[in-house]
């Protein structure tokens, strides 16, 4: 069973997001809100994919990727970051510090399906 | 004499028997061969008239097969144009389905809660993240001054969000008719203008408006609208302004309340005096 660690701080995104996540065979959505709470989640549970938004409280989405890409025990987890940002600048930033992919909002659910499908381990299923 | 003359008439007969035995066995083997002939021919006969039923048979079967292999191809070509026609109605299920998604998670977080700046919050949520708006501005209409003025803003300061008369420029003209205003060409309105936006959907709460989502420019990644936000530009007249309108009412009638129980609980604490 695939678990996916959906990271935002908007309520109805997250919703939206483990709705979509419903389509994927088996998989359990864990949701954090920032980048702190998705750091406690890493520790805690087993995660085999990362949906991360950008502008967050606390701590934002490319700290926690820095973070997770630093870490031997996190660093091979896929991350799909899902932003509002839709430069070109930004999304290479992203890729550059270690986001697999990257999906402007607002979302198309079947991209957002097919993208996490995509990175998603063998070994999860 | 006589004796030998009778000898040699009896070898003679037996000569003139063994020539005539001679006759007629090569007669009997030149019939043989005759007949040995034409049972070859007739056999060749029966086999040659087999091999013709045969050939009408085989023909027979072929063009069977063949009429079957034609009517199986038609009914592949069926079900592959049934197939193409279910693959785009999945598509579009598909679609429908996620449009739908967003329209219940839309309206199911609306009224999740009756606080008044939590069901803004949510309003904006929603236009930036389903919509992707990038500036725009949620106003009420102030029923003391009969304006509308902004009480949620987005990529712009709250001071930079007009005051508007009812049936004033697009926006109040919007919150007096009721209808929704979408700008022809979004991509021409590139300065910020306060008073001209690209989109305005009033908050409607049956035919009564109670204010007005004022959008001003999309994300950069959005070049323009789909089905799905006309769905949600109607869903939030009518939903966003429910909520907005039961939960201010509702934080209006919690704040009176307080104030009133404030008031009880000096009039109790009074004969202590």
């Amino acid at each position: 069973m695939p678990n996916i660690l959906v990271v935002e701080d908007s309520p109805t995104m997250r919703q939206l997001i483990s709705f979509a996540m419903k389509r994927i065979s088996n998989s359990r959505v864990i949701e954090a809100t920032d980048g702190v709470d998705a750091l406690k989640k890493l520790s805690s549970d087993k995660i085999d994919l990362i949906l991360c938004d950008i502008n967050m409280p606390v701590m934002d989405g490319l700290k926690l990727v820095s973070l997770v890409r630093s870490n031997p025990s996190f660093k091979d987890i896929p991350i799909i970051m899902v932003t509002t940002e839709g430069a070109e600048e930004d999304r290479k930033r992203a890729l550059s510090i270690g986001a697999n992919a990257y999906l402007p909002k607002p979302i198309q659910t079947q991209e957002l399906i097919r993208l996490v499908n995509t990175y998603l381990p063998d070994s999860a299923d | 004499m006589d004796k030998e003359a009778g000898i040699s008439n009896k070898a003679e007969e037996f000569i003139q028997m063994f020539k005539k035995g001679e006759e007629f066995t090569k007669e009997i083997l030149r019939e043989n061969e005759k007949l040995r002939f034409r049972v070859a021919q007739l056999e060749g006969a029966v086999e040659r008239s087999g091999d013709e039923t045969r050939t009408k048979l085989y023909e027979e079967r072929i063009r069977l097969l063949e009429l079957e292999l034609s009517t199986i191809r038609e009914k592949f070509s069926q079900v592959e144009e049934e197939n193409k026609d279910f693959a785009s109605k999945y598509i579009e299920v598909e679609e429908e389905n996620n449009n739908l998604a967003n329209l219940y998670v839309a309206s199911y977080q609306l009224h999740s809660t009756l606080d008044f700046s939590e069901v803004l919050r949510i309003v904006v949520e929603i236009v930036i993240n389903l919509i992707g708006a990038e500036r725009f501005v949620v106003m009420l209409i102030d029923d003391k001054t009969n304006e509308l003025v902004s009480v949620a803003t987005e990529g712009l300061q709250a001071s930079e969000a007009p005051r508007i008369r009812i049936g004033e420029g697009t926006i109040g003209k919007v919150t007096k008719d009721g209808e929704s205003y979408f700008a022809e060409d979004l991509s021409a309105i590139n300065k910020f203008n306060p008073l001209e936006p690209i989109v305005c959907i009033p908050l409607k709460i049956k035919e009564h408006v109670i204010g007005a989502i004022v959008i001003y420019k999309l994300l950069t990644q959005k070049a323009g609208f789909n089905n799905v936000d006309y769905e949600l530009f109607n869903l939030l007249a009518g939903h966003a302004a429910t909520a907005i309108f039961s939960s201010r009412l509702y934080t209006q009638s919690e704040r009176k309340l307080t104030t009133i129980q404030g008031f009880l609980d000096l009039l109790k604490e009074k004969p202590k005096r």
